[in-house]
């Protein structure tokens, strides 16, 4: 609908880490000039930035865009600042969508980061509410026992959680941006099932990490997508639903939001049936858990079927499987929390671009980039392809 | 500049920053029930479904909650996790289980602490009990309940327990709407 | 361009302190109200777009909490900016233009009155040079009045000006928070809070929410006979560091207003976000209005200042005076960050 819309450049932060020894705004700039330099263009060339990052407190700098307008080219500009919680990369990319589908504008910058170790994530995360008992456990805490009832409605192997997570951090491996990069002997399934219980039945290696980074993607309109260097993705569909984070009953295994966005999202982009007419997908999977359940809410597998799929290796770039997810190694292998959501929609973008050195999924045509948010309430999602229509 | 000079590489700037909170009307109701040992839920008009404790407005409407709904201090663990990392600036020492309950009589989950057993026996539709601290140490606040712990009945199945909960919300609306 | 009215707006009144209302029923009221005007149920709304501050209240994912005022059930078409909800209607606007929505639902809240306003607001400024000095928001305005003074763009009595005016336009609007009669020469004999700035100068701490909704033309024409429409909207931002801004002038308003086509007619009516005094003659100059032009008939920010919605009101303001015939034509103006860094302009036209 609308304008077409193509990716023409992509750029993030040379590695994911903790700790990355630059200001916020030598990170932002990082992914921005990259992004330009794949683009082809200059700052002189955008007409509005957008950018998205999730809460506040995880650097303590309050409305981040006015303090990073000087660093990212924006003075005179148009600028926005996007912000839903954990789908908020998505979010952002879809608001910058807008800019271009809408007629309004030619070519938009937009960016997504965190440094969250300026702050503390985990403790942003469980600040104490008031009136409510000081119970509030995190991300961790929070999603821990939605997963323990998918396990207990479809008797799902104890070892799926890790299986998975061996799986992302097996494809990180060929990700040079990927935060976490372990040495092939940790690798096995024996070590991931040995590491510490956190919210039971949730593992260590089976969360993800805490990162400091930015992605940053170029979008513009077809007639400059003619001219760009690089051969440009371009958007099919966008889609974002949310929900409330509690209601009477809510089912939060297979969250409602999630399956209407998808359906969404496919009907504009033509998919009828996911796994097939999708050749890889990168999924908001910060719980290796939420594999399986994604692969249910996204209608890649039948409910209750998703462990299946995840346990025969059909995710998996390595095991040539036939819908890889996550080659990037996922936000289970990095996670700068407000940048996760765009590095999976840039991501799907590099891939039908053919971009993705080597972790490319062999002729990419049609690519899903997911990410959610809030209590698995807020999903934002867009699929793109390597042609037009 | 002297070789010799350090790069700064790190600042510390801590921030401090001091907030007072005002409950909404709907906790407000709630707080003062729990002050005297009430568990007071609200009922939302346009569902009729109940929600313990009560935020201000029914999710799946957008309404005021505002009919007050009495309920019995009895639950239903719907799910739990058993967390080994301490909650920071918590004194809670791990491990220990963190429940999604519904009180009977209610239609929303609440999380709260799950003890007086051992946290393996818990299980997904546990019927549960609150143990309620001294008097003494009562304010408007949920902590009054120490933890929910085992009444000893055998668990419920949940899906029967959700399903006979929505006809009860049905039945309510229809008795309303009888009574017009 | 898709011609887009706003058929419907509400506001909670304007107070220091809500009291025992949490977010959630402050934007009850307003998303209810405007729902209401129109008959409109969430089947009926395309897009939801909302903006606020976690910091403003002190908890990080505040607008998350919001949401249930909304009744998203089944799930909406929902995004947020944390920003002023003037931006979240730019977003919505922009989202109506793609043909994805045909309407849609904007709103903003803030409780100020949880945290000490000026002190957040530091927070916004850059972390590793100018925030642990802990600069707050009216020392900051402070300076830029200071500069307009001195260049001799604007007096004392100016800014008196403005306050007296605001103080007796918000007599004649209900729910507003200051108001009443004051001569210039009582405004005067105040002290000096920041100098230059009296108190009066100054926006007052408030706690409230708005909310509008937006229709293309199909779905306007079925409630209004003159509907207000968005003939014109931009924004731009400024560098942030005010030593690499030129304080005397508002670039940023100016070139927003040109995108958005201020001088393109008369101006009948303008609702500027203006939150301090001198900032009203600062933005009025930028855009080009004349005397002839009524400025901030409702009181204005100074009446009352909800943060993070006060801009998204103003469109509202206008837009209720042009479908009541008061005024043909308006500007709305919105701001963010120190010393009016990000400026928002829209006008509406009645057709």
């Amino acid at each position: 609908m609308g304008n077409a819309c193509a990716v023409v450049g992509i750029g993030q932060s040379e590695r994911y880490k903790s700790k990355i020894k630059k200001s916020m705004a030598g990170l932002v700039r990082e992914a921005a000039q990259n992004a330009l330099n794949d683009a082809g263009c200059t700052w002189a060339d955008i007409d509005a930035v957008i950018i998205g990052k999730a809460p506040d407190f995880f650097e303590g700098v309050v409305m981040p865009e006015l303090y990073l307008a000087d660093a990212l080219g924006c003075v005179g500009k148009p600028m926005m600042r996007v912000h839903t919680a954990g789908s908020v990369g998505g979010s952002t990319a879809i608001v910058a969508a807008s800019h271009i589908q809408s007629g309004v504008f030619k070519r938009v910058l937009t960016l997504s980061y965190e440094k969250q170790s300026e702050s503390n994530a985990m403790w942003a995360l469980s600040t104490r509410q008031p009136f409510s008992p000081h119970l509030n456990a995190g991300a961790g805490g929070f999603f821990a026992p939605i997963i323990r009832e998918y396990k207990r409605r479809y008797q799902v192997p104890e070892d799926i959680g890790c299986k998975v997570a061996l799986k992302d951090r097996t494809h990180a491996l060929k990700n040079p941006h990927a935060h976490m990069h372990e040495e092939k002997d940790s690798l096995t399934l024996e070590n991931y099932m040995d590491s510490m219980m956190l919210w039971d039945p949730i593992r260590y290696a089976e969360v993800c990490p805490s990162s400091d980074g930015a992605c940053a993607m170029v979008l513009c309109n077809e007639d400059l997508a003619k001219k760009s260097p690089n051969k440009p993705a371009w958007v099919l569909g966008t889609a974002m639903k949310s929900e409330p984070t509690m209601y009477p009953w809510r089912e939060e295994v297979n969250p409602q939001a999630g399956i209407d966005c998808a359906k969404e999202v496919y009907a504009q982009a033509g998919i009828i049936n996911p796994r097939k007419d999708l050749d890889m997908a990168e999924v908001y999977v910060p719980f290796s858990w939420y594999e399986p359940m994604w692969l249910e809410n996204l209608g890649f597998a039948d409910v209750g079927e998703g462990w299946k799929l995840s346990e025969s290796g059909a995710t998996s770039l390595d095991q040539g499987g036939d819908i890889p997810w996550n080659v990037s190694g996922g936000v289970l292998s990095s996670n700068p929390i407000g940048a996760s959501g765009m590095i999976r929609f840039a991501e799907a973008a590099l891939q039908v671009r053919g971009m993705a050195g080597e972790r490319q999924v062999p002729g990419c045509k049609k690519a899903l980039g997911h990410a959610y948010g809030g209590g698995a309430q807020f999903f934002s999602m867009w699929v793109v392809g390597s042609e037009k229509r | 500049m002297s070789e010799q000079a350090k790069k700064v590489e790190l600042i510390e700037c801590p921030i401090v920053l001091n907030y007072n909170f005002s409950a909404g009307r709907a906790p407000t109701q709630f707080l003062r029930g729990m002050k005297q040992g009430k568990l007071i839920g609200q009922r939302s008009p346009l569902t009729g479904k109940v929600i313990a404790p009560p935020r201000g407005a029914c999710p799946e409407s957008g309404l005021p909650t505002t009919e007050e709904v009495p309920l019995p201090d009895t639950a239903t663990v719907i799910t739990f996790t058993i967390v080994h990392l301490p909650i920071p600036t918590s004194a809670l020492e791990p491990p220990f289980i963190v429940a999604n309950l519904v009180l009977d009589g209610s239609d929303q989950t609440f999380i709260h602490l799950v003890s007086g057993c051992a946290n393996e026996d818990v299980k997904i539709g546990m019927r549960v009990k609150a143990k309620w601290k001294d008097q003494s140490e009562w304010d408007y606040s949920m902590d009054n309940i120490a933890y929910f712990e085992p009444t000893g009945e055998p668990p419920v199945d949940i899906e029967a327990l959700k399903a006979s909960r929505l006809e009860e919300a049905k039945r309510f609306l229809k008795a309303k709407a009888e009574t017009k | 361009m898709r011609e887009v009215a706003i058929i419907a707006y509400a506001q909670t009144p304007l107070v220091r302190d809500c009291g025992a209302k949490n977010d959630v029923e402050l934007v009850m009221e307003v998303v209810n109200a405007v729902k209401h005007q129109v008959g409109f149920t969430n089947q009926d709304l395309d897009f939801f777009c909302s903006g606020s501050c976690d910091y403003l209240g002190g908890s990080a994912f505040a607008f998350v909490n919001a949401l249930d005022a909304l009744g998203a059930v089944p799930p909406i078409n929902e995004s947020h900016v944390e920003m002023d909800a003037a931006w979240a209607l730019y977003e919505a606007w922009l989202k109506i233009q793609t043909g994805h929505a045909n309407t849609a639902l904007v709103y903003g809240f803030g409780k100020c009155s949880q945290g000490d306003l000026p002190d957040v607001l530091t927070l916004q400024l850059d972390p590793y040079y100018t925030q642990p000095l802990w600069p707050d928001s009216i020392s900051l305005a402070a300076l830029q009045a200071r500069a307009l003074l001195d260049a001799g763009k604007i007096t004392e009595e100016d800014m008196a000006r403005v306050v007296q005016k605001s103080r007796r336009n918000a007599k004649s609007k209900p729910g507003t928070q200051l108001k009443g009669d004051y001569t210039i020469e009582q405004l005067l004999a105040e002290p000096k809070l920041v100098s230059p700035l009296r108190k009066h100068d100054c926006p007052p701490v408030t706690d409230g929410a708005s909310a509008v909704i937006l229709a293309t033309r199909e779905v306007a024409e079925k409630f209004h006979k003159r509907n207000a429409y968005i003939t014109g909207i931009d924004h731009r931002i400024e560098a942030h560091q005010l030593g690499s801004r030129n304080l005397i002038d508002s670039m940023s308003t100016r070139i927003a207003g040109e995108a958005a086509g201020v001088a393109k007619g008369k101006v009948d009516i303008a609702e500027l976000h203006t939150p301090f005094s001198y900032q009203e003659l600062l933005v009025k100059q930028a855009l080009g209005l004349g005397d002839d032009t009524v400025i901030n008939a409702s009181g204005g920010p100074l009446a009352g200042n909800i943060m993070m919605s006060a801009g998204l009101s103003n469109f509202g303001e206008v837009a209720m005076r042009i479908i009541k015939g008061e005024a043909n034509r308006g500007v709305a103006h919105a701001t963010s960050g120190p010393c009016l860094q990000q400026n928002l302009v829209a006008v509406l036209e009645g057709k």
